[in-house]
């Protein structure tokens, strides 16, 4: 009885209206910080426009590297990249797809599986600098290889690999456990699942999942140069024990320079650069929509 | 019991989970070209004893079994024994229909090629039209074979997972309550359509639904819960479908299946 | 029917069991091969970063207050690259934790389904420009308005190259946060609500409280990268290891030295190339702590609330 009626006399103080306007106050500027983050990315990429548009030409792509800014171009970057990109999807699709499938399909519970996803996971965060000291030490000096596209793309290959294992295991993780089921129930072995079946239905989300991995590398700068990748190559790299540059290192080359005239290039191939990432992601949220099987 | 010939036979069968005891000690038969229905209250372990006949309880991790399942009088856990082997021999149908993300036709070939089967086309084909005819869906499908299995409706999913299981020609099929997820008219043709196969098949059956364990099955296995704090499944009753239903020895039995009939 | 019994060993499918065999250790050693990356990263970094503690004191490499192992009076004093290290992640995440946090809540509380469907893509955009490109942003954009703004800023300056990477973390302190407050479970949420608490009141007195680990684990993630990363620094930060804590200046960072030392021609045996291990090392240790700190906090948190 008593403790009711101290509770009658309590007196709150509600003022609803002015905790509401707290609130939406507080939803308005949360809402600005994330158009700060989308305003910045339109300032950079206007920037990089307005800079770089003058000195889009087909000489951009035609011309080797020169001293002279009117002369230069991304020809052997172009090629560079458009190799070492081949060579590493070469390396790293098949042997990241499969890794992912012995972890998701095959793996059984044990230590040795649980060290092996603690360690994908780990590589995942490990700077791109510290592959480029690995790509340095072990495949140019160790295994004599050089600063070539190979030794390159070795080192791009280990470093896009947890990507592709991630992506790949969550992709094949989307699907349904009873299509697994069945098809062992009609006397399959755990690979001709996988085969028949799971990488099958998977396989659009294991592309997107590439395209992904394959555009953060296409975009890599730091581990190259730590592997000595040359900035001023004069030809055209004939296979993958040539010397190489890349589009990222030659943009890089020519931001360092003081002559503003190489900004207006470096801007130039920046624009290039985005393109081709932008058509990678388009490419890859095309076959997301289209192709994936909804369950 | 008649002397039938015995297909699958159950001998001290325990199933764990770890260390979770869920079904233990059971044994009993199952006869050729009959259907068996396995009936209980939900929990009971109906599936996992379903599931233990063709060794797909091992793809839960932390699954084993004690005992024995003779198949033809061949331990099925034997060590030397693939369960590949097993359940090509023993197919299944699942509770929701599972079609695979193929046509229709892929979805009925796809067990025969991995199965080893080498023959043309036009065999193949042949093969095909079988199975859907013995699935009684070859009518319904037969001018849109290429079509995706998920094309269909549920009911018909559900007998294209009966053709993909029969095309391979299996001795045995599981079915976990495969009415389940169906509309009371697509329920009654999977029933007819038991009744067909066991012609050529021999048929075990997991099922709630007591009526439908009535209708189509000639023997049935009553499971419930015993044991300590009643936590372990097992079989209390197994005879003819009609003395089940009629005359059942256990109290246990009678009560479920009056309670139930209401 | 007739049924002819056959043993169930009596069918042939070897072949298929070889296959099945062979794909199996394959992938295997596939999944191996993280292990050896990482071995192989160790290795590496153990072999030269020996080699280099042969010609120089640990304690010097800790404690000397200079580092110019390229000139001729060499020293050998991490710390002015740690600080310009520490000095440019600080900053980055000046900008990345309250944008990247409020972000989050916005997205995980406010947000329509709708909306956060077209927002989350062009915030992840920010994640996916290659960081050369922030560089030169950070350069050619930012320095020259900071320039405007304090007169005294160098051109190769700390804070340039905070802002830029600020931004290219936000994707990530949002998202990894945004995990988190979603994770939170609703019923936690009707429980404030019911007891007459605002969205506002809700969203940061119970559902962020209850994410902290989570938010933390974000946090951590993200000054893990900020440390890492290469480009922005290279090019915008400048060049001088120096002990400062003025972001208007140039300074060096760990990964930037490891740069301007890949860039000029060292020979193999030279000191200045084991350096580059060595610092290399540091950070490695640097990184992986954070990390394996990062998915401790992550995993007790999903042990909370799944």
């Amino acid at each position: 009885m008593s403790t009711l009626t101290a509770l009658r006399d309590v007196t709150f103080e509600r003022n609803l209206s002015l905790r509401k306007l707290k609130g939406k106050l507080f939803e308005i500027i949360a809402f600005f910080a994330i158009l700060l983050g989308i305003a910045m990315l339109l300032t950079l990429l206007i920037d990089v426009f307005l800079d770089g548009l003058p000195w889009i030409s087909t000489k951009l792509i035609t011309e080797f590297p020169s001293r002279f800014p009117d002369k230069a171009g991304l020809r052997s970057a172009l090629q560079g990249s458009v190799w070492l990109m081949v060579l590493t999807a070469v390396m790293a699709i098949p042997i990241g797809v499969g890794a992912g499938i012995y972890l998701e399909e095959f793996a059984p519970q044990n230590r040795i599986t649980r060290f092996i996803e603690i360690n994908v996971a780990n590589l995942a965060g490990v700077p791109s600098i510290i592959y480029g000291l690995l790509g340095l030490g072990l495949f140019v000096r160790q295994l004599g290889l050089g600063r070539t596209l190979i030794a390159g793309a070795m080192t791009m290959a280990l470093l896009v690999l947890p990507i592709i294992i991630v992506t790949t295991r969550e992709a094949i993780r989307a699907v349904p456990q009873s299509i697994r089921q069945a098809a062992l129930a009609l006397g399959a072995t755990d690979w001709e699942v996988s085969r028949d079946h799971v990488l099958v239905y998977s396989a659009p989300a294991i592309m997107t999942g590439i395209i992904l991995a394959m555009s953060r590398a296409i975009g890599e700068t730091a581990p190259l140069i730590t592997i000595g990748a040359l900035t001023y190559i004069a030809f055209d790299p004939k296979g993958p024990f040539d010397i190489f540059t890349v589009l990222p290192i030659q943009i890089f080359n020519w931001v360092s320079l003081p002559n503003p005239d190489f900004h207006g290039l470096a801007a130039a191939g920046i624009i290039i650069l985005l393109a081709v990432l932008l058509s990678m992601n388009a490419l890859a949220i095309w076959l997301r929509n289209r192709l994936q099987i909804r369950w | 019991m008649d002397n039938n010939h015995v297909v699958l036979e159950t001998k001290n069968l325990n199933v764990f989970y770890g260390n979770f005891l869920a079904i233990k000690d059971v044994n009993f038969q199952v006869f050729r070209n009959q259907i068996t229905a396995i009936i209980g209250p939900s929990g009971c372990g109906k599936s996992t004893l379903l599931r233990s006949f063709n060794r797909m309880n091992e793809l839960v991790p932390s699954a084993r079994s004690e005992g024995k399942i003779l198949f033809n009088g061949e331990d099925i856990y034997d060590p030397t024994i693939d369960p590949v082997e097993v359940r090509r021999k023993i197919g299944m149908v699942f509770q929701k229909p599972n079609p695979f993300p193929k046509s229709i036709y892929e979805n009925i070939a796809w067990g025969l090629k991995i199965n080893g089967f080498r023959g043309s086309k036009s065999e193949m084909d042949d093969l095909v039209e079988q199975a859907l005819r013995g699935a009684a869906l070859w009518d319904e499908v037969k001018d849109k074979l290429d079509q995706s299995g998920l094309s269909l409706s549920g009911g018909q999913q559900q007998r294209l997972c009966i053709a993909r299981a029969i095309a391979i020609k299996p001795e045995v099929i599981l079915m976990d309550e495969p009415a389940s997820a169906l509309d009371p008219i697509a329920t009654l043709k999977i029933e007819d359509l038991m009744r067909e196969l066991k012609e050529n098949y021999t048929i075990v059956i997991v099922t709630h639904n007591m009526q439908e364990a009535a209708r189509v099955s000639d023997y049935t296995a009553m499971m419930m819960l015993t044991g300590e704090g009643e936590r372990s499944g097992t079989v209390i009753e197994f005879d003819r479908t009609n003395i089940i239903f009629t005359r059942p020895k256990d109290k246990r039995t009678e009560d479920y299946i009056t309670g139930r009939f209401g | 029917m007739t049924t002819t019994i056959q043993s169930l060993k009596s069918q042939n499918h070897l072949k298929r069991d070889r296959e099945k065999k062979i794909v199996r250790a394959l992938t295997f050693v596939f999944a191996l091969l993280s292990v050896g990356t990482t071995a192989g990263i160790i290795y590496e970094l153990l072999n030269e970063t020996i080699l280099f503690f042969r010609e120089v004191s640990i304690i010097e490499f800790f404690t000397d207050t200079r580092w110019t192992p390229l000139f001729a009076s060499k020293r050998f004093g991490v710390l002015p690259l740690v600080n310009g290290t520490l000095l440019v992640a600080a900053g980055a995440m000046l900008v990345a934790v309250p944008l990247g946090l409020l972000a989050a809540i916005f997205l995980s509380e406010y947000a329509s389904e709708r909306l956060r469907r077209i927002l989350k893509p062009i915030l992840e955009i920010l994640a996916g420009i290659p960081t050369v490109v922030y560089g030169y942003f950070a350069l050619l954009f930012i320095t020259p308005i900071l320039r405007d703004l304090f007169p005294e800023t160098q051109i190769f300056n700390a804070a340039s190259a905070s802002i830029a990477m600020g931004f290219m973390i936000l994707p990530l302190m949002a998202s990894v946060s945004e995990d988190a407050l979603s994770a939170v479970p609703r019923s936690l949420r009707e429980a404030a609500y019911a007891m007459g608490a605002t969205k506002f009141e809700t969203a940061t007195q119970v559902v962020l409280p209850a994410a902290l680990s989570g938010v933390a684990a974000a946090f951590i993630l993200a000054v893990s990268r900020a440390i890492g990363e290469t480009m922005i620094v290279a090019i915008a930060a400048g060049q001088q290891p120096k002990l400062t804590l003025n972001p208007l200046q140039s300074v060096e960072t760990m990964t930037a030295y490891i740069v301007q030392v890949s860039l000029g021609d060292t020979p193999h045996q030279s000191i200045a190339y084991k350096t580059i291990f060595a610092v290399g090392m540091l950070l490695f240790v640097m990184t992986l702590v954070m990390n394996i700190i990062s998915y401790f906090v992550t995993k007790r948190f999903r042990e909370k609330y799944e």
